[in-house]
Parts: structure tokens; sequence; C-alpha cells
């Protein structure tokens, strides 16, 4: 089933009564087989009304039982969207998903501590989602550029990931799930976690690993990498021109302490036998070149 | 957001951290008026700007006489203060703050930040105080101890005086570091801080510790719920560019090459300054337009790159997901008629609605140089700000 999400997956929008909400819902629900995906929506204050036919319900609780929705994308505004992981949490779901971006880090600290031995997976927040090519989008990232195929995709970043994307489908090379991890210093997945998930999933044949400066989880899954992976990665990390202490717009992305720059990421990765480019142009001609070789 | 020392100091206080007396000052005569209040014979004379590395740039001084404050103060108020942090091009002391001299019998070392990976606050002290604790922890790492702090517990009275020991305190003073410590955390969690810094805190002569210095950061996506901290921002520190950018949502860094970037999305920026390095350019600017990117914001975005003079040529690097292509294309023909474009333009265009906007490139009239891909774009600009 590729990795996370498929066909078959039941998503619950909260927030889908906001603009941003509404939007990307609507689009959603447009790709592949989202009518049948796309069961609830969840607003305390609107409840038993519904967005073009997707019933709104007071809680993530009630909307879960009501329309055995497991998944949850969040479009919640930053004040509020630590809470509403908190409650996909409290109500048990397997996936959250948070779209939203510049969420307090003091609340996702807290966030993230309850969540501690609870079953959720939190994607994001501060990212494009994730996406089953012909199956499933839930996220902002455009369909249309996806093809559905054999290589895994992960990023902490949005349109570089559809960058790596645009450059696998134009060379004919499909994707099996792209997940964009999102550029907030406490987030979800990580690199990690996602390749670990690739590595295990039979439909997934090569990765692309996208990361940028700041922190060291790309350093982290290099090495695990290294120890675990079966199949051929294909790194890069934007951010080899950016001056420390600056942040590149994202709030994770920030060389401080003489750490998280890009060339000591990218110099780990190559040792740890990561096929890395400096090249932001070249990542699906190089995965091309080791699927090529490889065969 | 960054503040200043003596702002930091207000807010410590404000949580019960221990501070040395002192008054910030904007002229010589504020100084001079602000050391006889304070009283005593030996006063710190401190430059006031947001980089750090002042006192070895020659911004802190001690006077041992009003006579030598009115000189220091007169000497570092308007000089030209270079750090390791300030850049080649150094940064103006507007502010000074003046404090009451303090008897050091040892410098130490404690820092909180957000560590990423055990997604805690990590407070670090150590035995090294007073030093670049950078140096400290690549030349004596095991010098630099560190507690991961639970967010719902706050920092226990046994993580306190385990560390407090560990970096040397005497047993006399270990309360009084311990309930520092928890209060420096109340107030690192209280403000939405994202970094404190006390380097130096001291152990005086009579046993007590003091902040003698302090640096705040604060969460900028936190800002909202500190209204009281948001207002402590100063313009003066930082660059005209960045502060026009944020006027108008533009996430934008002055850098020191000659091509100008203006991309959507922080990743893909990133990667554009990259790849114009990688072929040989220099990047004159990192610059997201963010996703909702409209005509206007495009406009503005031009304008604040043309206002450098060392810029040569600009590339715009555009892959629309939601933003759609032919809305950029309308924004970037807009705006290059209106700014009267001098240098020239690269544009690279992929996603939605693609070939609606490279018609409307090509159907302006406008001397724009179209490219295929990154790459492409990226030799194109380089070539082009050579002015070959």
């Amino acid at each position: 089933m590729a990795i996370l999400i498929d066909k078959n997956t039941r998503v619950m929008t909260q927030g889908i009564t906001g603009k941003t909400g509404q939007f990307h819902t609507r689009m959603c629900r447009d790709y592949a087989n989202g009518k049948n995906c796309f069961v609830a929506g969840v607003n305390p204050k609107k409840p038993g009304e519904d967005f073009e036919g997707i019933p709104i319900y007071a809680t993530v609780k009630e909307a879960k039982q009501a329309s055995g929705a497991t998944v949850s994308v969040i479009y919640v505004p930053p004040p509020f969207a630590a809470a509403a992981i908190d409650e996909a949490v409290e109500a048990e779901l397997d996936l959250v998903i948070c779209i939203t971006e510049g969420i307090p880090v003091r609340d996702m600290l807290r966030t993230r501590y309850k969540m501690q031995g609870r079953k959720t997976r939190l994607i994001g927040p501060n990212c494009p989602g994730i996406i089953t090519p012909d199956e499933i989008k839930i996220g902002i990232m455009p369909g249309h550029i996806h093809k559905k195929g054999r290589i895994g995709v992960v990023s902490r970043s949005g349109t570089l990931t559809y960058e790596a994307v645009g450059q696998l489908t134009a060379l004919g090379l499909g994707q099996s799930s792209c997940v964009g991890i999102g550029g907030d210093p406490i987030n979800g997945l990580k690199h990690l976690d996602v390749l670990r998930l690739f590595n295990d999933d039979p439909e997934t044949d090569a990765v692309v690993m996208v990361g940028e400066i700041g922190g060291s989880d790309e350093e982290a899954c290099a090495r695990w990498i290294k120890d675990n992976m079966k199949k051929p990665v294909v790194g890069f990390i934007a951010g080899i021109t950016a001056p420390p202490g600056k942040r590149m717009g994202h709030a994770g992305a920030i060389i401080s302490g003489g750490q998280g720059g890009a060339d000591t990421k990218l110099a780990v990765m190559e040792e740890c036998g990561i096929h890395i480019t400096r090249n932001p142009a070249e990542m699906g001609r190089v995965m091309q070149k080791i699927l090529g070789s490889s065969k | 957001m960054k503040i200043h020392e003596y702002q930091a100091k207000e807010i410590l206080r404000e949580f019960g951290v221990a501070t040395p007396r002192g008054i910030a000052c904007f002229s010589v005569d504020q100084a001079v008026a602000a050391a006889s209040k304070l009283g005593g014979s030996v006063w710190a004379v401190k430059a006031q700007i947001h980089a750090g590395g002042r006192g070895k740039g020659g911004g802190v001084k001690v006077a041992r006489s009003l006579d030598e404050v009115r000189q220091l103060a007169a000497k570092i108020l308007g000089m030209t203060l270079i750090t390791h942090q300030t850049g080649a091009q150094g940064q103006v002391v507007r502010r000074l703050l003046l404090e009451q001299g303090a008897d050091i019998k040892k410098e130490l070392y404690i820092g909180m930040v957000v560590d990423r990976s055990s997604q805690r606050v990590c407070l670090m002290a150590s035995s090294e105080g007073g030093m670049d604790i950078e140096q400290v922890a690549a030349i004596t790492p095991e010098k630099i101890h560190k507690v991961l702090i639970g967010p719902l517990t706050g920092l226990t009275d046994q993580d306190a005086d385990d560390i407090v020991r560990k970096i040397g305190v005497a047993e006399s003073t270990v309360t009084e570091t311990r309930a520092l410590l928890q209060n420096l955390y109340r107030a690192f969690d209280g403000t939405d801080a994202s970094l404190v810094e006390i380097n130096p805190l001291i152990l005086t002569a009579d046993d007590h510790v003091l902040a003698l210095d302090a640096k705040m950061n604060f969460d900028d996506n936190a800002l909202f719920r500190h209204p009281e901290i948001a207002a402590l921002r100063d313009l003066d520190e930082e660059d005209p560019a960045e502060i026009e950018a944020s006027k108008y949502g533009l996430s934008y860094i002055s850098l020191d090459g000659n091509i100008g970037c203006l991309v959507n999305g922080a990743g893909l920026a990133m990667a554009t300054m990259d790849i114009i390095k990688l072929y040989g350019g220099s990047p004159a600017n990192f610059l997201d337009v963010g996703g909702g990117a409209t005509a206007e914001k495009v406009a503005e975005a031009f304008k604040l790159m043309l206002r450098n003079p060392k810029l040569q040529a600009i590339l715009v690097n555009i892959f629309g997901g939601i933003m759609k292509c032919d809305v950029i294309a309308e924004g970037v023909v807009a705006a290059a008629r209106e700014v009267q474009l001098s240098v020239p333009l690269v544009v690279r265009l992929e996603g939605t609605n693609v070939d609606l906007g490279k018609k409307i490139l090509a159907e302006s009239g406008l001397p724009i140089i179209s490219a295929s891909n990154m790459a492409d774009a990226a030799e194109k600009a380089v070539t082009a700000a050579m002015g070959v």
C-alpha cells in the first residue's frame, strides 16, 4: 500500500470550514479516490452542517465514530493547531497530518510530550502533507505533477519536494508515496521514521531524501541508513550557501552553534552510502543513473 | 526575535533571576547620571547591540570614576562595533547599559535552548564561564553538562542541584543557584523564548549568584501572545531591507552576491541560492514570496531586490503548486513594467498552468530570459550577471 495511506484510507478535516481548509479539501476530494476518502469534517461550532456534502462533527471523536475516519488533516490556525493535534491523539487516530504553519514551539513541545506512548503518528506541522499518487492526496501539494510508481520521496520543505517529484516524473520515474515532514524544529515523523517505512514497503524500490540546514536529523537518518537500509537513497541538502545565525524562512532552517550546516550533513550522508548531489537540478537524474546501474 | 541585554535582564528580574543593578542610557549625560544614581566606585559601561562578542570588540569597559564613565560612554556610544557576529560592516552602538561593578569570584556558563532531537528544552551549564561556549564545546566538551527539561514538570530540584554541583558551585550556594535556574526556566517557558544564555553567571566574593550578562531570543511564532515582548523590537538592529520585506509578508535575507532570487518556498529558495553558487555565481539575497503571493507582493519583492546597488541580474524560480504560474507571470510582468527593470531577468516557471504563464511572459514584449529548468535558469542568470 505504499506507506501510511492508500485509496482505502478514510480522512477527516479539522478546520474544514476555514478558507484554506475548504480550498484544499476540495482539491483533495477531486484527486484520484478522494471522493471516497474524505468523509468528515470537524468544527465545534458547526456540528450537523456539511461542507459540499461532507458531514461536519463537533469533535474528532464523534467524527471518527460516525465516519470511520482514522486519519486527520489539520488546517486550524496556529494559536489553536496544537490543541487540534492533541484532540486527534486523544481520539486515537492512526495518523495526523498538520499543514498549519507558524505554531509556537512551546505548544509543540507540550503536544509531542503528551504524544509519548500513544499510537498516533504525526506528520508536520508546517508541511505540504502526504500523497500516494493515483490513490489519495492529503495536503496542499499539486496532484498533477505526481505519477504512480516505485520511488519514495521524503523532504522537509514544500516546493523543493515538488521540484524533486517534478524531476522524477519528467524522467518517467513514478512515486510510491511522497511525504513532506515539515520545516519546524519540533515535529512528528523525522526523515529516519519515514525511511524506515519506505524500507519495509514492498512497493518502494528507492528513496529521494531532501533535507535542509538546521538540526541533525539528516545525520541521524544517514547513520540508520548505513546499518539498515536495503534500498538505494539519493540525498540533497538545501542551504550550502546559507549564512550562519540566519533563519532561512523555515523556523527550523538555521545554522546555529556551528551545527546544522549543509556541508557537514552532506559529508555524513555520503559516508553512510547515500548518493548525494550538490545540485538540486540533478536529484532525478542521479536516481535514474542508480536505478539504471542496478539493473 | 532578539532583544538587548538590558531588556533581557529586566525580564529575568521579573522572574526572580538576580542581576547587577543597572540603567539603560541613550546619551553620555544619561550614563554619568546613571552611574551616580547607582553609587559605588566601579561601573561597567556596556554597549547594547544584538550581536555577541561585544567585550572583545571593545564595547564593554570598566570605569572607576565618574570622569571615566563619561570618557568611556562618549567613546562607546556611536562607535561601530565589529564582532564575530556583526559581520565586517559592524553595528553602530546607540544604547548603553550602565551597571554597578561586581566582585567576581568565579564565572560560569548557563544556556537554555530548544533541543530538536530530544524535543525538550535543554539546560546547558559549564564551569567555563565568560568564554566563547562554542570553543568550550569544541575543546573540552566534557566541561559542558546538560539536562533535558520535561515541559509538564519544569526543572526539578534534583536535576537542578545535580548540574549546579557539576559546575563547581560551593555547597552553601547550591540552593540559591537552584532557585536561579528554576526561575530562569520559568522565564524561558513563560515568554516563549527560543534561547536564553547567561554568560557569565558569576559567583560573587560574598557567595551569591548573579546573571552578569543575559541574552534572550524569542519564538517569532509566539509573539502574538506576548505584545510586551514584541514591543521591545529594535529596528535599528535589523537590516532595513528585511524590515521592509516583513511588512509585505516576504521572507528576505540580504547576502553578499549580485544575483537577486525570487522564489516560492524556503527550501526551494535555499536550493536556488545553492545552484547559483554551483554555477559560479553569487546570490544577492534569500527571498521566499510564500504560498500566497499576489502580483502586488511580487512587485514589492522586485523593488526590494532592485534597491541593492550590487544587483546584476534577477532569477525568478517558481514551482507553482497552489500558486498558479499565470498569476506569477502576470505579477512579474506588472512588476517589471512598474519598476523599470534595469538588470537582466531570468524566469523559470514550473507547475500549475505553466504554459499559460510562459505565454504571458513571451507576449509581454519585455526582455525576459526564459529558462526551462532550474539548472538552465542558474546558468543563464550567472551568465547575465557577468554581462556577457
